[in-house]
């Protein structure tokens, strides 16, 4: 199976701030009793877009304007908490394809690099100025490029990171590791008798 | 000989060799499954065709979804009912082994783990759920996965993964009285941040982790991933063997020996390197608690909340949003902040010795009127062992309500959860908001101890001024 290159997403942008934003935050407990993430779309910031009567709350993710923005614009330590991967996987099933941050906490950067939703952190500063340039025309079209290290509008560009064994499995699309792990049959058998224990 | 510290024993031998992205493909010892983290992954395996390789080397067990006072299935909620029976199917089917409800096993997978003695020194451990760092305890290498990484384990029992770097933390001195471990790792976390330990495996050490019980580590350890580290561990040492002896999978016989000899081998060097150094005072550590809406958001409790006026820019907002969800006033002492709940459980701290502890010193104490007290043990064997002890009917007298098995009020996934906004002083491990099933409830975390005097007194309490 081979696995499309992600050089870069491109879309429209949605600022969702503040720092140490939590996989509860992002999709709340109660929402992972499911048997496949198919539905979790749905559920993505449940708490913070929603009273408890259902109705909506005031948060950019209802707002009209945003409603088909695939990258998000967040703060410092993105995805931390918890390591359930239905945190990305209702941003992915929401329509989100990359996420600009501070900096992401581990698994969850793991977990999204291997959906293909590229990660990537930016200074305190250009988040800023992504959320300005956003607040003043949500219909700006952005570029996540992760190749050049760039995410680029209008006439602007701000530099961006990410991990390089991330952006390598992105760029040649291997960000699935499962057909690579595969292959090695015989290595691993080698490891696992290799081993003191059973 | 070069010297190594445990992780990079650990990573050496586990590692079966470099991916193209230059991550390295790991071996996973022992792979621990749960039921929500689990059933997406076989799906995915039967959609691909492919068999789980190692059945042998996976162990699951039910915690997340379990009612902590309802014994019978069907259970009510039909989406729990759902996720057991899909659990067990899976396990029957791939031949994984299960510890259900009706073994008398079944428990939180990282109280589980170590009971069964199939957490040992020197393994690689993994499991979807990001508390799997508590088996560190042991000197084992171990931490959460998303549930593509638990599909990649199941079928080849490896996963690509890049190499952490080491933070030693060493906690000097000893601890004052009535201070405990998990004071010392809400210290730690407070002091380096919660995400100070993002790229880092903690290897905690000194005398304070030397003097600790295997327990006592296990929740240091098992915070570590609050702090953004995704290991944490402590060498193995004679508590760690006997721990071990005679645990159902511990080698046993002429392979105890051994195999010690073998754990030992996975020591930290004397002389090895570390990424980083940190030394901390045993005796700085207070008791602690949180106050705001992530862990690190903690104060002793002779402390003061913090006032935002007080702070950098920076800090301002995350304490404004904090105070704002928690309903607490800048500035104001924390200790005598008003508690509705009280739990006693979770992976951090529903373990044989928390609820000794918390049992020695309720006699003669009463849980205040129209306050709701929970103990949840955190295995059946743990509950076992406690009952034979009686100190089910101690915690009874005293006004608690005595559980079974799970996971209960640490997270919102079975019908334990906070109403409205009512504040929790908790034993667990995250406050995050609606962590505990109420979007607008409220967590405070601190040691079962602390969280036994402010159910006592209906506010946060210095437990050393109620029990002495
Ligand atoms: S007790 Fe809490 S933290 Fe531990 S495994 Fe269960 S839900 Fe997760």
């Amino acid at each position: 199976m081979t696995l499309p290159k992600i050089s870069q997403v491109v879309g429209r942008a949605v600022p969702v701030p503040g720092d140490d934003i939590d996989t509860d935050r992002i999709i709340p407990a109660r929402f992972m009793k499911c048997l496949t993430f198919d539905g979790l779309g749905e559920y993505l910031f449940y708490d913070t877009r929603f009273d408890g009567d259902g109705s909506e709350k005031s948060h950019n993710l209802n707002l009209p304007c945003f409603r088909d923005a695939s990258i998000m614009v967040s703060g410092a330590n993105f995805g931390c908490g918890s390591s359930r991967e239905h945190a990305p996987q209702s941003l992915y099933r929401a329509g989100f394809r990359a996420i600009i941050a501070g900096n992401f906490a581990e698994i969850f950067f793991g977990n999204a690099t291997s959906l293909g939703m590229p990660c990537v952190s930016t200074s305190r500063e250009n988040l800023a100025k992504l959320s300005c340039a956003i607040e003043t025309n949500p219909s700006i079209e952005f570029v996540v490029d992760v190749e050049k290290l760039q995410v680029r509008y209008e006439h602007e560009e701000v530099r961006c990171e990410i991990a390089p064994g991330a952006r390598d499995s992105l760029l040649n699309g291997s960000w699935d590791p499962l057909e690579e792990l595969l292959t090695a049959t015989d290595e691993i058998e080698k490891t696992a008798s290799s081993l003191p224990y059973g | 000989m070069n010297s190594k510290n445990l992780f990079e024993k650990v990573w050496d031998a586990h590692s079966v060799g470099e991916l193209a992205n230059g991550q390295t493909q790991l071996f996973i010892g022992r792979h621990l499954i749960h039921e929500v983290t689990s059933p997406q992954a076989f799906g995915m395996l039967r959609e691909k065709g492919l068999p789980v390789r190692y059945p042998e080397r996976t162990f699951a067990t039910v915690d997340h979804i379990v009612p902590t006072d309802e014994a019978h299935e069907p259970y009510s909620d039909i989406l729990a009912d759902a996720m057991i029976k899909e659990l067990r199917k899976n396990c029957i089917e791939s031949g994984v082994t299960f510890f259900d409800v009706d073994s008398g096993k079944q428990g939180i997978v990282h109280v589980v783990g170590p009971e069964q003695g199939l957490t040992q020194p020197g393994m690689t451990i993994a499991c979807g759920d990001s508390h799997t760092s508590t088996h560190g305890a042991f000197g084992a290498v171990a931490f959460g996965v998303g549930t593509s990484q638990v599909r990649d384990l199941m079928a080849t029992q490896t996963m690509a993964m890049s190499k952490l770097k080491v933070r030693r933390i060493n906690v000097n001195g000893d601890l004052g009285a009535g201070i405990y471990a998990k004071d010392v790792i809400l210290h730690i976390i407070r002091l380096l941040g919660v995400n100070g330990g993002t790229g880092f495996a903690y290897e905690y050490g000194g005398s304070v982790f030397d003097a600790f019980s295997i327990e006592e580590r296990m929740t240091a350890c098992n915070m570590s991933i609050e702090g953004g580290a995704r290991v944490g561990y402590v060498n193995p040492d004679s508590k760690t063997f006997t721990y071990l002896k005679g645990r159902p999978y511990s080698p046993s016989g002429n392979d105890w020996k051994e195999q010690v000899s073998v754990w030992s081998s996975y020591s930290s060097d004397k002389d090895c390197s570390y990424d980083d150094t940190v030394t901390i005072e045993g005796a700085q550590v207070a008791p602690t608690v949180t106050w705001g809406i992530n862990p690190g958001q903690a104060v002793a409790i002779d402390e003061n909340i913090p006032d935002p006026d007080q702070v950098t820019q920076n800090e301002r907002e995350s304490i404004v949003e904090a105070l704002e969800h928690m309903k607490l006033t800048a500035g104001a002492p924390v200790r005598g902040t008003k508690v509705d709940v009280a739990f006693i459980g979770s992976c951090t701290n529903g373990r044989l010795s928390d609820l000794e502890e918390v049992a020695s010193r309720l006699p003669g104490h009463k849980v205040r009127d129209g306050l709701k007290a929970i103990v949840v043990p955190g295995s059946q064997i743990v509950s076992k062992l406690a009952m034979e002890k009686g100190l089910d009917k101690v915690f009874i007298d005293a006004g608690f309500e005595w559980r079974a098995a799970g996971c209960s009020m640490c997270l919102a996934m079975n019908p334990d959860k906070l109403v409205g906004d009512q504040l929790c002083a908790s034993s667990s491990n995250r406050n995050f908001k609606g962590r505990q099933g109420s979007p607008t409830g409220r967590t405070m975390l601190m040691s079962p101890v602390m969280v036994a005097a402010a159910a006592v007194t209906g506010e946060v309490t210095d437990a050393r001024t109620i029990f002495g």
